[in-house]
């Protein structure tokens, strides 16, 4: 997590960054870049909050938020897996729900938060998933695991605001608090070196731990 | 991908009409499957019109006590709806059987019903394929087609719609409502959003050039037992091998809806009247003039099992 | 240091620091996103560019034309590389396919083209305008008919000749209990996460190459090879693997495409395969077909054990080993093994995790299983019944250490095996059928030659360099034990470097072999370290114990760091064995207990339970140990119930290939895992006692879990994956 002289700088970035996007945005909108006959690359400028810090960037129209953070952020805790949605390696927190990073393009995340693994804690200061899968070895390779923990993190978020699962017994009740939950809701995340019943007791001592 | 210029829709209306003016313009909303084409270049729109906060993202009671959801409900929001929840389970059971988490929180309502087949040879563009490509020809008839469509097929193509959601809200007799280029708005049936391959696969939908779903309206409750079971390899984050939504009456009346066996999610009313007689007698109705293959021919059965086990379950 | 004699008593004994469930020391590193893998080197040179991976079209044919005129106009792009430009490559010993077509096509997505541009959006645009045309050539795809055609391997490699001993024929014709069946395993595909990805830059003529590679030194050879240039112009870095399974252990497209892109383009160029390339681009485990034959007395001894194997390659290929461990495994007098080889078009077979044992076992255990039904017999008791302490070939080699019945006794007490039905599809809770299974795990240990350098500075800091790898196996981690127990210091003393062909040529990783000889390197390495020590403070190194950060002896007692006081000191050295690997047979074992439950209606598989008790020497880290064990149990239990390629026989290809059409294990197929260890050190081994581990989890698991659905349904399926379709037409009614 950020020390609180950082906070206070992100703060103050954020409020003058904040304004010049305003003016960014009143003069795009309705403009409409047209492609060049050969597919020129169309420009467009986004800024979004990266693990507290606003970025602001131009960026290819194609760019999407997994190489906008990896590639032009340098960000590569956030790991390509397939770019297609089909393993979660990508996950970050967008305003606080977890997607998968590869799905979205850069520009259509305007003025959001962005959380990636990175975001969640450093290694002198490990967020509290990030030091229960070092603790029960929830991870083989780490290729997997950044996303993993994103997940995690959102994974019991969405149980405590009672949202459902494939596996709820009951659709309207508060949501059960199990391991068969947390396999089910965890279930977008592959990790193919097979680490899956470390990770489960990793996120359901956090979960204990958060009472 | 081809290079693309991208713009925010200002109103519904104006999205569609900047959709009919421009052959390569698509919609995007969740992108989760837009951009998944685009990548593989078998979309390759030139613009993109970004229809994410036009304001079509609540779910409202309608006057006659059904529900309409704003197309760009995500999957999450409308499966974790209190009313969706308590009113119209089979709908929330379907929408978290599909995907993943992390798909369901940016996956739109309009956007499920919209995408395309997950037929592997539609995804290889070395390979032939009507859909993709009018008049190439179909790799899958005579290749793998395990996952593929028995019912409602065509000599063309054989893909199935891989929606869950989409199956609950035909049994649920759902509309979409839509606005074109010209403003004006229609309301069409689940039941004829989705067209049958015939000779033109590629033809999806009945929506016309810059066409844009605005929302899905469900009727008023229709109560009963609702159930959705999803037949798959692994328990979970993989398309349907089969599923079965179910609205079961205490009276044994019901109503049937079947995914991953055809190119549109798959009821036959008619066949609904053989229920009391059980499953067997259903499936045969509902699945008359199947023509399966070699790999897909296990899904019969499978429908019949696991439509008595829907009803088994349903009766108590 | 020559290793030829069983290890006596040594410092690694104690177990102080090695043998500890020490946490990963890189594990904070990998859960703060902050380890770099191959494409996320982005400070190591300037001005990278991008490139993007063509695969062909066709399974086999020639390229006719490229157009490639609109791909160089497009916007951004810097060189684009085909065979052409390529210019002469050599194919390196260790490929079968070369890595680049042109014009002939040897497989479906070989690479055809790499496109370089400054961002990976205009590489990826550029290559969509790149058109191909092909002259097709027709191709043989489809193993089971082409079996008949299949041949001996060929070459002089003894494992795969044809094996006899006795008399197979006729103990098996007179056997008074019988089996003959066939079984197919299909072909798989790693799908590790982390893509084929490297960043290549020259500098003049030398060659550094930041990739992903299990075996670095391979790399090294193979690429000096292939591109006609002197090994000690190429540099591969390997710091961190996002999972191999055998399918990085060799120069891959990626590789060559980087190297030969950045040479055209002179820039730094990196170049991740797509996902879709993947299964069809790089390789796979080959499809077997399995005939086992197994004859006994009625009392369950074993007479006869014949093993036949069928899988295919490419012209130059090899076969899946799949008969191996039937040479090991049984007591019998009687036996043969074949292994035949068919040429096929698809994409290249190779090595993924335990080659050979895990479709073979997954055949021979689930026949185990059939026979021990046959006999009327409990599968545990048939099996222990003819367990053996000797090559059943030469019965006068001994295992260096078996104890089988040991884990299958102590694993049916701890799963509750008496509580399993011996009548089929008996058990129920609800709409599910319950069943149990067992199989035997055994994987062969396999030593490698393997080498370390090991210094101490004047902070007591003390550094180990490798070429060694880490895939996720915990290479850093028992690396540091082992130099940390060596030289007496804390393991917070120890820094480990990986994955460099600067450092001294390791094992690698690969067959299982990795912890054990890698280890067993550094060991020697601290050997010389310590002597140099010792020297250095004037302390006879026999008599010295290196303990608590101090070097002692008799009464004196010096500060370790104190002997690099003026200047670091360093020992390197290379373990190499003799012939105990001859003398005797080294190899590892375990009992696999899987249960599951059958969806009465749907014939859904899921697994409930899973335990492995294993015996392999001793373990350098239990708790990396154990999810090597259950990370292999997963990989095994998707290739029981999901994991197949699906072969287009008509177009020659894997049709399946993305991770939504191939799928793995996710985190609702699997339950909590149990393992166990038991405790053991094998002297015969190395100094470290220790054997392979990474491999034994996924031997045997497929049939165990093939097992356990016969048990829950009475539906027997011969043809892997045991997916509902094959279930449906035999299952009991739903009630």
């Amino acid at each position: 997590m950020p020390t609180p002289s950082e906070l206070e700088m992100n703060r103050r970035d954020l409020m003058v960054i904040a304004c010049a996007c305003a003016a960014f945005s009143t003069t795009a909108a309705g403009a409409r870049a047209q492609p060049a006959p050969v597919g020129k690359p169309v420009l467009s400028e986004v800024s979004f909050n990266v693990n507290g810090r606003i970025h602001k960037l131009e960026l290819d129209t194609r760019t999407t938020l997994l190489d906008a953070l990896r590639e032009h952020l340098h960000l590569t805790g956030t790991k390509k897996g397939c770019d297609h949605g089909q393993c979660g390696a990508c996950t970050v927190l967008v305003d606080g729900q977890r997607i998968n990073s590869c799905l979205t393009l850069a520009i259509m995340n305007q003025g959001s938060e962005v959380t990636t693994v990175e975001g969640l804690g450093g290694v002198d200061d490990l967020h509290p998933m990030q030091a229960a899968f070092v603790k029960h070895d929830g991870f083989q390779c780490g290729y997997c695991t950044p996303g993993q923990i994103c997940s995690a993190v959102a994974v019991l978020d969405e149980i405590k605001a009672g949202i459902p699962s494939h596996v709820s017994a009951d659709l309207t009740g508060p949501m059960a608090l199990t391991e068969t939950e947390i396999r089910e809701r965890m279930s977008g995340n592959i990790c193919r070196c097979g680490a899956y019943s470390n990770i489960v007791e990793a996120i359901t001592e956090v979960a204990g731990r958060r009472g | 991908m081809r290079a693309f210029s991208y713009e925010k829709a200002a109103s519904p209306a104006e999205a569609a009409a900047a959709a009919a003016s421009d052959r390569d313009a698509r919609f995007i909303a969740g992108g989760t499957n837009l951009l998944d084409l685009m990548k593989l270049q078998i979309e390759a729109p030139t613009h993109l019109i970004d229809v994410n906060g036009l304001g079509l993202d609540t779910i409202a009671p309608t006057t006659d006590g059904g529900l309409r959801i704003g197309a760009l409900v995500r999957n999450t929001a409308l499966a974790a709806d209190e009313r969706v929840r308590r009113d119209y389970a089979v709908l929330s059971r379907a929408l978290l059987a599909g995907a993943s988490g992390q798909l369901r929180n940016r996956a739109t309502t309009a956007g499920n019903l919209l995408q395309r087949t997950r037929c592997p040879y539609f995804y290889d563009t070395a390979q032939p394929c009507n859909k993709r490509q009018p008049g190439s020809g179909c790799s899958a008839i005579d290749g793998f087609s395990r996952q593929l469509g028995v019912v409602g097929i065509s000599d063309t193509c054989i893909a199935t719609h891989p929606s869950d959601m989409a199956v609950a809200m035909r049994a649920l007799d759902a509309t979409v409502e839509t606005v074109k280029p010209d403003r004006s708005t229609r309301s069409i049936p689940v039941a004829d959003l989705h067209r049958l391959p015939g000779k033109t696969p590629h033809v999806e939908t009945v929506l016309e050039r810059g066409e844009l779903i605005t929302a899905v309206t469900l009727p008023k409750p229709a109560g009963g037992t609702q159930i959705y079971r999803k037949v798959r390899d692994r328990a979970s984050y993989a398309f349907a091998l089969i599923s079965v939504a179910a609205i079961v009456q205490r009276d044994g009346s019901g109503r049937i809806a079947l995914g991953g066996v055809a190119p549109k999610p798959w009821r036959v009313e008619k066949a609904e009247a053989e229920l009391p007689r059980g499953a067997k007698a259903a499936t045969e109705a509902i699945l008359a003039g199947a023509k399966p293959t070699h790999d897909n021919a296990f899904k019969l059965p499978l429908v019949e099992r696991t439509l008595g086990a829907v009803l088994t379950q349903a009766r108590g | 240091m020559k290793f030829d004699k069983p290890a006596t008593a040594n410092p690694i004994d104690r177990l102080q620091v090695i043998g500890q469930p020490h946490d990963r020391i890189d594990g904070a590193r990998k859960v703060t996103g902050t380890a770099r893998y191959a494409y996320e080197q982005h400070d190591v040179v300037p001005n990278q560019a991008y490139g993007y991976v063509i695969g062909a079209g066709i399974a086999k044919g020639r390229i006719a034309s490229i157009e490639l005129d609109a791909a160089r106009k497009a916007p951004g792009v810097l060189a684009i590389v085909t065979a052409k430009e390529a210019g002469n490559l050599k194919k390196g010993p260790r490929n079968t396919a070369r890595l680049l077509a042109g014009p002939e096509v040897e497989h479906y997505h070989q690479a055809v083209a790499l496109v370089v541009a400054e961002s990976f959006e205009q590489a990826r645009a550029a290559a969509s305008l790149i058109k191909v045309e092909y002259a097709a050539a027709k191709g043989a795809f489809d193993l089971a008919a082409a079996k008949d055609r299949a041949t001996k391997p060929e070459g002089d490699d003894p494992s795969l000749k044809d094996t006899h001993v006795g008399d197979f024929v006729d103990a098996f014709a007179s056997a008074p209990v019988s089996l003959d069946e066939t079984y197919t395993t299909p072909d798989e595909s790693h799908a590790m996460m982390e893509p084929h990805a490297t960043l290549a830059a020259w500098e003049g003529d030398r060659l550094t190459l930041w990739t992903a590679n299990q075996m670095v030194a391979w790399g090294v050879t193979d690429m000096a090879t292939t591109l006609g240039i002197p090994k000690q112009n190429i540099r591969i870095v390997s710091p961190f693997i996002g999972g191999g399974f055998g399918g990085k252990l060799f120069l891959r497209a990626d590789v060559l495409l980087a190297a030969l892109g950045a040479r055209l383009a002179q820039r730094p160029v990196k170049v991740a395969l797509t996902r879709p390339l993947m299964a069809n681009n790089t390789t796979h485990r080959p499809a077997t077909i399995q005939r086992i034959r197994l004859g006994a007395t009625k009392e369950g001894k074993l007479t006869a054990i014949g093993h036949e194997s069928w899988s295919g390659d490419l012209k130059g290929g090899g076969p899946e080993v799949a008969v191996q461990q039937t040479r090991l495994l049984y007591a019998g007098a009687n036996r043969m093994t074949a292994m035949r080889l068919a040429e096929l078009d698809l994409p290249e077979g190779n090595a993924m995790r335990a080659p050979g044992e895990a479709p073979g076992l997954m055949a021979l255990e689930m026949a185990m299983d059939e026979m021990a039904e046959k006999l009327g017999m409990d599968p545990i008791a048939f099996r222990l019944l003819n367990d053996t302490q000797v090559d059943p070939e030469k019965p006068g080699r001994p295992f260096s250490m078996r104890r089988l019945d040991e884990c299958f006794k102590l694993g049916a007490e701890r799963f509750g095996w008496s509580r399993r039905s011996e009548r089929v599809g008996q058990m129920r809770e609800g709409n599910w059928l319950i069943g149990l299974g067992v199989a035997t795990a055994f994987r062969n240990n396999l030593v490698m030659k393997s080498g370390a350098r090991v210094s101490l500075d004047a902070e007591g800091i003390v550094t180990v360099e490798t070429d060694m790898t880490d895939i996720g196996t915990g290479s850093y981690t028992i690396i540091g034990q082992t130099a940390a127990e060596m030289l007496g210091v804390d393991l917070e003393k120890v820094v480990v470097k990986l994955g460099d062909s600067a450092f001294p040529v390791s094992a690698g990783s690969g067959g299982q072999w990795g912890g054990n000889s890698s280890t067993a390197g550094v060991y020697a390495a601290c050997v010389k370290l310590r002597e140099a020590v010792a020297q250095k403070l004037g302390i006879n190194s026999t008599e010295a114990v290196f303990a608590g950060g101090e070097v002692k002896a008799g009464n004196r007692s010096l500060p370790l760091k104190s002997a690099a006081e003026a200047g670091p000191l360093t020992g390197e050295d290379t373990i190499e064995y003799g012939d105990l690997d001859e003398t005797h047979q080294q190899s590892t074992f375990g009992a696999h207990f899987v249960e599951v439950g059958v969806d009465a209606a749907t014939a859904e598989t899921r697994v409930r339970r899973m335990l492995a008790v294993c015996a392999a020497g001793r373990i350098l880290n239990p708790k990396t140990a154990r999810s090597q064990v259950i990370g292999a149990m997963t990989m095994g239990a998707g290739a029981a119930l999901m994991e197949e390629l699906a072969v287009d026989k008509r177009r020659g290809f894997f049709v399946n290939h993305d991770l939504a059409g191939y799928e793995v294990p996710v985190h609702a197929d699997i339950p909590h895992q149990d393992v166990v260890f038991l405790d053991e050190a094998d002297p015969m081994s190395s100094p470290m006692k220790a054997k392979g581990v990474g491999e034994l989890g996924i031997c045997g698991v497929g049939a165990a879990v093939a097992n356990a659905i016969y048990n829950a349904t009475g539906v027997r399926v011969r043809n892997y994956p045991i997916t509902l379709d094959k279930l449906l037409p035999r299952m009991p009614e739903a009630a």
